[in-house]
């Protein structure tokens, strides 16, 4: 019997009681990089086209962003790829100028030239809405553009 | 009265519940790099301005209808063909440039490695490329031309790059980052920035949007 007893002495159990700290360590890493999405979608997210020369945009907070897409409620919007949405509700082209405006509110004036306006099209859509965007964002002096696409293979 | 000992609180779940949490914020979030075609708009002309007379051999023609197809210079192309085909144009230097700011006149491009024709552009710095589009167009098909016509600055400015710094100019234009972010490379930021500014203006990129047909 006391042979017995020994051999399951052998190998102790490991010790778990840290693996709440890791656990908790990743989990506050998650929390403090996670971003909820301050603006849901009324359109369907939009395919993004693809392209090769791209770049990175840089600082967050001077982006702002329109979407144009399909509506996510074609019985309220009707159909089509064409619905531009600003803050969270669909608009038209016309409504862009003050929304560029509420976002410059936020900003110092002297990171105004920075602000970068990022414009994200469903492949389907038409470039005359896009263009009807860009005519309203020269307009108001908003300049800078992003046309967002995904990152596509050289080939 | 004896007290009675609090019994330890059971703290084996407590991994549990972290887990739950920690796969919950995995799950929501969203790694999203944004990332795209950075482009400028040019200033709103003054009601009264006069759009300069341009010579038809500097401007590279693009038409994109609404069924997506391609004419190029009033011929129909294929996407794929589209970047040789700017190149050709941008680097073709048949002629002198602009006159720089401080006064002094053109001068031939003496970089360009085109066919230097009549028939095509007299200088990089005067090659414009017109992008006219229908309003019908789809945007994926707008992103990748304006994509393709990136390319062809690409391949020319990291040629030139390669010619007389040694790397191409993605490399140069990450040195320059590299060395304004970091303190003991700071010396040559300046050096680096000289480069660069001196390919961006030897090629200099003009891609200029056509109002849109209708």
């Amino acid at each position: 019997m006391s042979k017995f007893r020994k051999k399951k002495k052998g190998i102790p159990a490991v010790n778990t009681a840290a693996l709440p700290d890791i656990v908790f360590m990743l989990l506050f890493f998650f929390m403090v990089t996670t971003t909820m999405r301050e603006t849901n979608l009324v359109i369907e997210n939009p395919r993004l086209p693809g392209a090769t020369e791209i770049k990175k945009l840089e600082d967050k907070s001077l982006v702002s962003t329109i979407y144009i897409g399909k509506s996510k409620d074609p019985n309220r919007d009707g159909v089509g790829f064409n619905k531009i949405q600003l803050n969270d509700k669909i608009s038209s082209a016309d409504q862009v100028p003050a929304f560029i405006f509420s976002k410059r509110d936020k900003i110092a004036e002297a990171l105004h030239p920075f602000m970068t306006t990022s414009i994200k099209a469903d492949k389907e859509s038409n470039v005359g809405t896009v263009i009807d965007v860009r005519l309203k964002l020269r307009d108001v002096n908003a300049l800078k553009i992003n046309y967002s696409t995904t990152a596509a293979a050289d080939n | 009265m004896a007290r009675r000992d609090n019994p330890e609180i059971n703290a084996g779940s407590m991994a549990d519940i972290a887990f739950l949490l920690l796969i919950f914020f995995l799950v929501t979030t969203t790694m999203n790099v944004d990332s795209g075609i950075s482009k400028k708009l040019s200033e709103k002309p003054p009601i009264d301005y006069v759009p300069p007379v341009i010579k038809k051999k500097n401007i590279f023609e693009v038409n994109i209808n609404r069924n997506n197809e391609l004419l190029v210079e009033g011929e129909r192309m294929d996407v794929k063909d589209l970047k040789d085909e700017a190149v050709k144009f941008i680097d073709n230097g048949g002629g002198i440039g602009n006159p720089s700011e401080d006064g002094t006149p053109g001068k031939a491009c003496d970089y360009c490695k085109g066919e230097k024709s009549d028939a095509s552009s007299d200088h990089p710095s005067k090659a414009i490329i017109s992008v006219q589009s229908d309003r019908g167009t789809d945007y994926g098909t707008y992103i990748v031309v304006q994509n393709e016509l990136l390319k062809a600055y690409t391949e020319l400015r990291n040629r030139l790059s390669r010619e007389r710094y040694g790397m191409s100019y993605d490399e140069l234009e990450q040195a320059f980052i590299d060395a304004k972010k970091s303190a003991d490379l700071s010396s040559q930021v300046d050096k680096l920035r000289k480069k660069v500014e001196d390919i961006k203006t030897s090629y200099p990129q003009i891609i200029s949007d056509a109002e849109p047909t209708s």
